[in-house]
């Protein structure tokens, strides 16, 4: 911890932007072509969710520096994340129930 | 004495690991966020309730799109660009998406000629993002344009059900206004580095503050957030 606490951003090398850079250009392709190749069903959605999580993450902990700052403060912004993944499992029961409401009783909704 | 004790509070955080530095850092009655400045931090925390604000319109798309019996139109149709008679799905939004991609990359190398002290390389990378980013909504605005041309209104449209087209205006005029905004400050802030504000410690036009080399790292905490916004906005809006 002691080295990860005195690091020094000037120090990395420009090669290192340079080659995420290039991952970012990969990967945003291969999502493209999940779009292009009209891949369908669960293996759509993975992939759509794969390459969209290595973009973010290689965003977040290379691009901002994430990977080099202080367990503290990276707790402090990534846990409260997890209540919008709350958030979102909540919305989906209640979309699941408003879309069985509106199915059952067409004239109603 | 203040001084001293100071010092000792922050060695016994520093030397403790993992999860105890986070207990360590939160209970030390000081600063929590030990090596990172109060702008930094700021930043950091401004863009975690932006995270929220923008989860909230992705999640009420959600939430309208499993929830509507009409079918959803398709958006690698809707918006597909045609060239040569030749239709290419999501053409415009692919290209939109490797020029915020560049942007970031221009931004993070900025960064790190910031820390060198080179100034002009710095500006310059900076003022390249600012031109992408500008770019990025020149596009944007023409991909509205075409589409409010197609007769997408925030309550219809000719595909499908109504919700299209509030979830596509709030969700991407947002990002785009956010754009917008970090084109302006990436301006400002590449004047102050090329007229050498930072080295010469000239005080700011508002804050009547010193500023450091760090205002760029912190700008470029922004520019990445935008871009990382747009990953998910790609991912859940254009490609699901």
């Amino acid at each position: 911890m002691a080295h990860v606490a005195t690091h020094d951003s000037a120090q990395h090398p420009i090669r290192l932007y340079l080659v995420v850079w290039g991952w970012l250009f990969v990967l945003s392709t291969c999502s493209y072509l999940v779009d292009y190749f009209h891949l369908q069903g669960h293996l759509r959605y993975s992939l759509i969710l794969l390459f969209m999580v290595l973009k973010a993450g290689l965003i977040v902990a290379v691009f901002m520096h994430m990977a080099w700052e202080r367990l503290a403060l990276v707790y402090a912004i990534l846990l409260p994340i997890g209540a919008v993944l709350v958030f979102v499992a909540i919305m989906v029961l209640e979309s699941d129930y408003t879309l069985l409401s509106r199915t059952l009783h067409p004239g109603l909704l | 004495m203040v001084q001293i004790s100071l010092r000792n509070e922050a060695d016994e955080a520093r030397h403790s690991s993992g999860l105890a530095s986070i207990a360590a850092d939160l209970s030390s009655d000081q600063r929590a966020f030990k090596n990172v400045s109060w702008g930094k931090a700021m930043m950091w925390i401004f863009l975690l309730s932006d995270t929220f604000v923008f989860s909230c319109f992705l999640i009420s798309y959600m939430t309208a799109r499993m929830s509507t019996t009409v079918p959803w139109p398709n958006p690698s149709e809707v918006f597909a660009l045609e060239i040569g008679g030749t239709s290419f799905p999501l053409l415009l939004i692919a290209i939109m998406t490797f020029v915020l991609i560049s942007s970031s990359g221009t931004m993070a190398m900025a960064v790190n000629y910031g820390y060198r002290r080179d100034r002009v390389t710095t500006a310059v990378l900076m003022l390249a993002t600012a031109a992408l980013g500008a770019a990025f909504v020149g596009m944007q605005a023409f991909e509205w344009t075409k589409l409010i041309h197609e007769g997408v209104r925030p309550w219809e449209n000719p595909w499908g059900a109504a919700q299209f087209g509030s979830s596509f205006f709030m969700i991407t005029g947002f990002h785009g206004t956010h754009v917008t905004f970090g084109v302006i400050f990436l301006i400002v802030i590449a004047r102050k580095v090329l007229r050498g504000d930072f080295d010469t410690g000239r005080r700011g036009f508002f804050t009547s503050r010193k500023g450091s080399y760090e205002s760029v790292e912190i700008m470029g905490l922004y520019w990445h957030f935008v871009d990382l916004v747009w990953v998910f906005i790609f991912a859940f809006f254009y490609l699901w």
